[in-house]
């Protein structure tokens, strides 16, 4: 609860920040104060000194989980303003604005940790996505990110209109909106056609959200031309949230297809690995192979709602943490280039061996190569499914295209390290590295020990 | 008037909506198309509503069933109306840009 109000209430006062201070330093600390004061009010619930008493009539319920969830998007968020909030000025006037929106689409993210029945589920994924909107758009004048803006509300509305249609389903079958399922007696506990029917479409509905295919072909041109720095934010906290929520209806109502879920489910996770990967390796641009990587790095978060034990969690909340660095960390470098070609990172770690260090364990990280954050992701993901019975051939398909997936990555530390050239880069502040060098060392901390972060989820 | 029809009724005006969101060129037209959808949506929660509280009422007479769905109602309404607000806005700003709002146009990104 304390979350969604602190984020709530620091959303407005960015937005009267904007009027009160001119000045674009206090506006960024501004931000960061707010980051942080929701962070400690998170972990003040967490481990339960105070939390703001409100009654939620069921509607909400906090479990350590979803806290836990909340910490790390919010820390994601944290790193990602400390590191592009500078970049974030360049995109246009209204600064304050692009952070009250990020502070409204936290507000989303932790109804979505926390929702405890589908009328919390709709509006979650509304205040999270609605604010992407408006930044997806935010560079006016740039026809490209017009087109992306357009493109991702009419794609985000009408997923709504299909979680909609969904949620009305089920409620007409069980007359509630409660996440977990109560079902009239004359059924026996079973599923009704209008209740099957309703899960389908919250499934295409969520796969529309977290783009999975075959609902995924907004995300490439989304993600391409929305200004960079909101591209970053877009793919990690918000997609992970969106995971979050997904596994969250479906730990409690996947019964509801019987064990037609696991081989549908299935398609979906090679479909979805298939067309991120290999349409990855034909980008010229990096930021659209970024763009399709977090397609193909999608596959890999939906064995969670595979396998669905103690592990999956365990796996989604490292795939959080290892994703969401990785990619902040290589957008953060990408924001920086003046050409997002390949070649446009040519000589880089001539130019800046630094960044181009921390840029190579991002990407290392990025293609789940061991000693760095994405290994352990993957390899609790994998194993968790090995847990969860069977489906060895899934694995080895996984891991197949997780080799593929080293093609195109390491196509960048190629470039950066093994070919001549002049890389034009914005000026690279000392702050800057410093926080670069702070989130590859991170990457590799949690690489080394994934107990550091998976030791806080059970203490 | 038993439920079938509302349910039938519903799923038509939800039908028309995709197929004209799949098929139609106009921004503003596939933006009515999203509307008519979630309104097919607010149709089917209040008849369901009205047949839960229906059924719960002739069991107990002071039923609070069926409510909800109805709160609902008013939730996608509110909705609604924020994406309308942000919608109308991305499309005035692609029209000041390219002066058409057929997206057509929308293949800048396409390689």
């Amino acid at each position: 609860m304390n979350a969604i109000i602190v984020s709530a209430l620091m959303g407005v006062v960015m937005m009267f920040g904007g009027i009160l201070f001119q000045n674009k330093s206090t506006l960024r600390l501004l931000s960061i104060a707010g980051l942080l004061l929701l962070i400690t009010a998170n972990l003040m619930q967490t481990y339960g000194f105070y939390t703001i008493p409100v009654e939620v009539k069921g509607l909400l319920s906090f479990e350590r989980f979803g806290l836990f969830f909340n910490t790390i998007c919010f820390v994601a968020t944290l790193l990602y303003v400390l590191l592009s909030a500078r970049d974030m000025e360049q995109v246009g006037n209204n600064t304050a604005d692009y952070h009250a929106l990020i502070f409204f689409v936290l507000t989303g993210v932790s109804i979505l940790t926390s929702f405890n029945s589908l009328l919390m589920l709709f509006l979650g994924v509304e205040i999270m996505t609605i604010p992407l909107f408006i930044l997806t758009g935010s560079d006016k004048r740039n026809l490209k990110s017009n087109e992306a803006a357009l493109k991702y509300f009419l794609m985000g509305s009408f997923s709504t209109g299909i979680l909609l249609m969904g949620i009305a389903l089920v409620y007409g079958a069980n007359g509630n909106f409660n996440l977990v399922p109560v079902r009239a007696s004359y059924l026996g506990g079973k599923a009704s056609f209008l209740e099957i029917g309703g899960m389908l479409l919250i499934f295409v509905a969520m796969a529309f959200k977290v783009s999975a295919a075959p609902f995924h072909f907004w995300t490439p041109d989304v993600y391409d031309g929305a200004p960079s720095v909101f591209t970053s934010f877009m793919a990690t906290v918000v997609k992970a949230a969106g995971f979050f929520a997904f596994l969250r209806i479906f730990l409690e109502r996947a019964d509801v297809f019987g064990p037609t879920w696991k081989i549908v489910l299935s398609i979906v996770i090679i479909a979805t690995l298939l067309i991120g990967n290999i349409t990855a390796v034909f980008q010229q641009s990096v930021k659209r192979m970024l763009a399709y990587s977090s397609i193909a790095q999608a596959g890999f978060m939906l064995f969670a709602l595979w396998s669905m034990n103690d592990m999956a969690k365990e796996g989604l909340i490292l795939y959080a943490v290892a994703y969401s660095l990785a990619t902040v960390g290589i957008f953060a470098v990408l924001i920086k280039m003046k050409d997002y070609t390949f070649d446009g990172f040519n000589g880089l770690a001539k130019a800046e061996p630094l960044v181009a260090l921390a840029a190579t364990i991002f990407l290392l990280s990025l293609a789940g190569i061991p000693l760095t954050a994405g290994f352990f992701a993957k390899y609790f993901m994998l194993a968790s499914v090995v847990k969860a019975g069977g489906a060895i051939w899934l694995v080895v398909v996984a891991v197949l295209f997780a080799a593929v997936s080293v093609y195109y990555y390491f196509r960048v530390i190629q470039s950066m390290y093994f070919k001549e050239g002049q890389p034009e880069t914005a000026p690279l502040s000392g702050g800057f590295k410093f926080m670069l060098g702070l989130m590859a060392a991170l990457v590799i901390l949690v690489g080394v020990a994934p107990s550091t972060v998976l030791g806080w989820f059970y203490f | 008037m038993p439920i079938n029809y509302y349910i039938f009724l519903a799923m038509a005006l939800f039908s028309i909506g995709v197929i004209g969101v799949l098929t139609r060129r106009n921004a503003i037209i596939i933006f009515m198309c999203i509307e008519l959808m979630l309104n097919a949506v607010n149709l089917l929660l209040v008849a369901f509503s009205k047949m839960h509280h229906g059924a719960a009422v002739a069991a107990d007479a002071a039923s609070q069933v069926g409510v909800d769905g109805q709160l609902f109602v008013f939730f996608i309404m509110v909705v609604a109306a924020a994406e309308v607000s942000v919608g109308l806005a991305i499309i005035v700003m692609m029209y000041r840009n390219v002066h058409s709002v057929d997206i057509n146009f929308l293949n800048r990104l396409k390689n």
